[in-house]
């Protein structure tokens, strides 16, 4: 069973909606900048930026959601709602509608500030609804109270991966036949001291206080780690059948999915990438695709060190010598990393690349690290080949050793 | 210092449309909280949890079920302030 992607949605660093977003990152801007906050003074944080929302949901949404919701749970609603109005508001049968919406971390600034709220108050004052807010599958259950989902209701957990799988849960939901539209993406709000300063103890984040804007620097020899961003991002698949038979606008077929385990550190990635690549090979296997089918990657690529040239090497070794015409990019270099939201937003990107037959670029790369043998789009966009269907991979990987590999097609 | 009922009722009023977007003029003395403002228990215990910092009174948990309507909640918290 054919599955498409009839609707879209985000809220990121670079914009409140797709539209913006994807404007913005066409014109190669970074939305990663200082943090307004006294954290480095009060407690030594050791990184004063982020890839901070350009749109607070708070200036979209009631009060009242903004008081029942984390704000982890704010963003995808906000992203939801796009995606689903994007869709048309399709008539469907609540029982054969679902929702996979995850975030890596869950609904950390409610824990924490709760926390907080038992230490300096006592724990009377600890609101009512700070469990359902908390919890990680929060963000998915507002999406169904939301849209009255009743196929299941999800949130796959893997780190980074979060998003991108799942992407793919719901891709198996449709083909399963338990549902005939799926609301799935990814969401992140973990802007806040202790995932900052639980990352940089790591050595994970990307210290670059002085040039926020130039921090994260995929695949550039000077790269020297990620930078956190937030927000979310959402998909909406259906049954190419159901979509046809309403009318809606098709922006893609969602083709392939690999997912695969590392097995190898709880942390680092496996040097060799065999796993990456096996994702990689297996949703290419299952789009019934060629390596040389390919024109772009939207690449993993979080500006770390170690783990940029291992999934570029993962794609010269699937792609052979077709990596020289895969156009690569990274837009983490503009958006930061939103870990469970990232597979999510760059799935949307991937998107839009084949609608627009656009590959979005890569910023900050001065001096690409000479290994890359993958055709890398930098500071400005570069034009896919303007006839025939094409395909693009979008490549997530988490902590935990998880891979994820999409495979979207030209509708 | 004690608050009159009124005060105590506008206070209320606050909290319940802070929380629940009930517009702060439809809370009055002779409405239920849950058969005329729709608020569940989650809502309510929120409610409470507000109004005894705002009020700086105790409301026992075995108390909440006895406040039926929001004058009985005014009542509760005015005669817990005395």
């Amino acid at each position: 069973m054919a599955v498409v992607v009839t609707g879209l949605g985000t809220t990121s660093p670079l914009g409140g909606d797709v539209a913006t977003t994807w404007e913005a990152a066409l014109a190669g801007r970074s939305g990663v900048r200082t943090l307004e906050n006294d954290w480095a003074e009060k407690y030594g944080v050791p990184v004063t930026f982020a890839g901070q929302l350009a749109v607070d949901p708070a200036t979209v949404l009631s009060r009242p959601e903004t008081k029942r919701m984390d704000p982890s749970a704010q963003m995808a609603i906000v992203a939801t709602r796009e995606a689903w109005a994007d869709a048309g508001s399709p008539e469907v049968d609540p029982e054969r509608l679902g929702t996979v919406v995850s975030s890596g971390i869950g609904g950390v600034w409610t824990l924490l500030s709760a926390w907080d709220t038992v230490k300096e108050r006592g724990a009377a004052r600890v609101l009512p609804l700070t469990v359902p807010m908390l919890m990680p599958n929060s963000p998915t259950a507002y999406v169904e109270l939301e849209l009255g989902a009743k196929a299941g209701a999800h949130a796959p957990v893997s780190a980074c991966a979060s998003g991108a799988e799942a992407i793919g849960m719901g891709l198996e939901m449709i083909e399963s036949g338990r549902a005939d539209i799926v609301v799935a993406g990814g969401t992140e709000a973990a802007i806040h001291p202790l995932p900052i300063s639980a990352f940089a103890a790591m050595q994970a984040l990307s210290k670059r206080n002085d040039d926020p804007a130039g921090a994260s620097r995929p695949y550039d020899t000077t790269r020297d780690g990620f930078v956190l961003g937030e927000g979310a991002a959402v998909v909406v698949l259906e049954s190419e059948e159901h979509a046809r038979a309403r009318g809606a606008k098709i922006y893609a077929y969602l083709t392939g999915l690999g997912m695969t385990s590392d097995a190898h550190h709880i942390a680092a990635p496996d040097p060799e990438g065999a796993g990456q690549k096996r994702a990689m090979l297996i949703a290419l296997e299952r789009a019934g695709l060629k390596p040389s089918d390919i024109v772009h990657v939207n690449a993993h690529a979080t500006s770390t060190p170690a783990g940029d040239m291992v999934e570029a090497r993962g794609i010269r070794s699937v792609m052979g010598a077709h990596g020289d015409n895969v156009l690569l990019s990274a837009t983490k270099s503009m958006t930061g990393h939103l870990l469970g939201g990232a597979g999510a937003l760059e799935s949307v990107f991937t998107i839009k690349a084949l609608q627009d037959r656009k590959a979005p670029p890569t910023i900050n790369v001065d001096s690409p690290d000479p290994e890359l043998q993958v055709d890398l789009v930098r500071n400005v966009p570069r034009d896919l080949p303007a006839s025939g269907d094409l395909a693009a991979v979008n490549n997530a990987f988490g902590f935990g050793g998880h891979n994820v590999a999409l495979v979207f097609t030209t509708a | 210092m004690a608050l009159s009922n009124d005060e105590v009722l506008a206070g209320l009023a606050e909290i319940v449309a802070e929380e629940t977007g009930i517009d702060a003029a439809d809370v009055q003395l002779d409405k239920s909280f849950t058969d005329d403002l729709d608020i569940d228990s989650l809502s309510m215990m929120t409610i409470v949890t507000l109004a005894e910092e705002k009020f700086d009174v105790r409301i026992p948990d075995e108390e909440v079920k006895n406040l039926v309507t929001v004058g009985d909640a005014v009542s509760y918290i005015a005669g817990a302030q005395a």
